[in-house]
């Protein structure tokens, strides 16, 4: 390969990340240190009032009090997706448990059927939980078939955003938890049979340990767009329970506070690549153990 | 005596079942309540296809699909091309300074959220007064495309044997010819999984159309959002089932392909 096509195949690449991403990334951090403008937008200056308001509301007389009404959304966020990770992860065990044990063409056709939904495209699949948490709605009604009281009020709780997001990310567990379950040598949990291992010791003591790489690559896969995620907290929590991304998107929208918009992505940005290089250094020492 | 098979697990099967009804119920309470008569979506009357046609007359729906089709399609098209120049240097380059980084960074739109880049070019956009509305999502998908593209075709240049390249080589084709004739066929079916990847995430975008909505530029989700937040109506189950259709039959496509390379590979 020639030196010049060595450089220039890589230009396009480079640059449309430059520009699109890393340059923005850097003016949404000087954003964030702005001043806010009159009628929306801002000034540049350097001003930490932003990061500041997360924390503080300012009183009558300029003094600042604690307000822990910014610091319950990022503390919600956290535990939403955190909760939608643990969900997901207990589910996919199992389901990639199963398929790995089926003939070579059923897995390819069960695997196909993990996927599909994730295909469809995201606002369809949270409209249809819309349908069925919805007032009225197929949940509802089943329930009352079945002689339950009438009840309402499946919709717009944390239950609802939390199964929204658990259907919308599972594929991205299911897919490295199954890839990990999948090489786990057969004759590995027959010695522990052997040994007079039951069934749960060959779980506890040998699955668990050979999937951990799995889980933990699936776990960082649907935490993190969960931290960030938009929709089932708009639809499927009606807005009322705010998450960091809902609170961005407003920010930018109706409230028209952008330099206190851009301090929220920098702190959710912060917190996820928080997330990725905690993992990186976890991989890098298990690497070097393994050596 | 029955042969207990000591990799299997009580209720596995049925648990296994009850996930793959939980996966596919809310695609299925979309598709059939599409077909309910009733303007009430969850109250089932009758078979009717009326509300297909209600939707096919939807000006503003054609034109938000209008609209998203030029964006994906000239996204895609972008996305794929960077990605397969980025990807033969990466694969093919020896000694290459900087692989990793460049690695990172073609995948970067990947690993960050996409709320935290939709709204950093907005303020860009905002900043340089760019106001044409198709131009900005043009911009945008073609940045978060480009990993999808990337990946599948970076899998199957490495994946491909060195030998045949190396082959045309020793038949004095030039490295362009080389790649034309040799190259390109072989990785065709990921050039056209990653294109398709890559087609079907512009056109399924959310948060970053939306947040860039303006000029005209509504694209199909942003638009079906608007309806949504109107309330659930057995129009919008038309729309969502036509949707469903669309990306089940391009999903099919990619997997046969995927299949297809796996078993050339």
């Amino acid at each position: 390969m020639s030196k010049s096509f060595r450089f220039w195949g890589l230009v396009p690449a480079w640059a449309l990340m430059i520009l699109t991403l890393i340059i923005p990334i850097l003016i949404v951090a000087g954003v964030s240190v702005a001043e806010r403008g009159a009628y929306g937008g801002f000034t540049w200056s350097f001003d930490l009032s932003s990061y500041q308001q997360i924390l503080y509301s300012v009183g009558w007389t300029d003094e600042l009090e604690f307000d822990p009404k910014y610091v319950a959304i990022i503390g919600r966020t956290l535990l939403f997706a955190g909760g939608a990770t643990l969900i997901s992860l207990l589910l996919a065990l199992p389901v990639a448990y199963y398929i790995s044990q089926q003939s070579a063409r059923l897995k390819i056709i069960l695997l196909y059927l993990v996927t599909l939904p994730f295909w469809v495209s995201m606002i369809v699949r949270v409209y249809a939980w819309l349908i069925i948490l919805g007032n009225d709605g197929l949940l509802e009604r089943v329930y009352r078939m079945f002689g339950g009281a009438d009840i309402s009020g499946f919709l717009f709780t944390p239950g609802a955003m939390i199964t929204g997001m658990v259907y919308s990310y599972i594929p991205l567990m299911i897919l490295p938890v199954y890839a990990s379950v999948e090489k786990i040598d057969p004759a590995l949990i027959e010695a522990s049979h052997d040994l007079y291992g039951g069934r749960w010791t060959a779980l506890k003591r040998v699955i668990l340990p050979l999937a951990a790489p799995g889980l933990t690559a699936g776990s960082i896969l649907v935490f993190v767009p969960c931290l960030g995620t938009v929709l089932e907290p708009m639809l499927l929590g009606g807005g009322k329970q705010l998450m960091m991304g809902t609170l961005i998107q407003t920010q930018f929208g109706g409230a028209r506070n952008w330099p206190f918009g851009a301090a929220i992505a920098m702190v959710l940005l912060v917190l996820v690549v928080l997330v990725l290089l905690l993992n990186a250094r976890r991989a890098r020492s298990q690497m070097e153990a393994a050596l | 005596m029955k042969q207990h098979n000591i990799r299997s697990y009580p209720g596995l099967r049925p648990f296994s079942i009850l996930f793959f009804l939980w996966l596919y119920l809310p695609i299925a309470v979309v598709v059939i309540y599409s077909f309910n008569d009733n303007r009430l979506v969850s109250v089932w009357t009758e078979f009717s296809t009326k509300w297909y046609a209600t939707a096919l007359d939807n000006a503003a729906l054609m034109g938000a699909l209008e609209i998203s089709l030029k964006v994906a399609v000239i996204s895609t098209v972008c996305a794929t091309l960077i990605a397969l120049l980025a990807a033969i240097v990466l694969t093919r380059a020896t000694d290459l300074k900087f692989r990793r980084v460049s690695e990172t960074v073609v995948n970067l739109p990947l690993i960050l959220p996409e709320i935290v880049l939709a709204v950093a070019v907005l303020i860009l956009f905002s900043q340089i007064g760019l106001t044409n509305g198709l131009l900005k999502l043009v911009l945008a998908h073609t940045a978060f495309c480009t990993p999808f593209a990337f990946l599948p075709i970076r899998a199957r240049l490495q994946g491909m044997s060195l030998d045949f390249e190396e082959a045309a080589r020793d038949l004095y084709a030039s490295p362009f010819t080389a790649f034309r004739l040799v190259t390109l066929p072989m990785i065709m079916p990921g050039l056209f999984a990653g294109a398709m990847t890559a087609f079907v995430m512009s056109m399924d975008d959310f948060i970053t159309s939306n947040l860039l909505n303006s000029g005209g530029a509504t694209t199909l989700p942003v638009y079906i959002f608007s309806l949504i937040r109107q309330g659930t109506t057995p129009e919008l189950n038309a729309i969502s089932t036509l949707l469903i259709a669309a990306s089940l039959i391009m999903a099919t496509l990619v997997l046969i392909l995927n299949v297809r390379a796996m078993r050339r590979g």
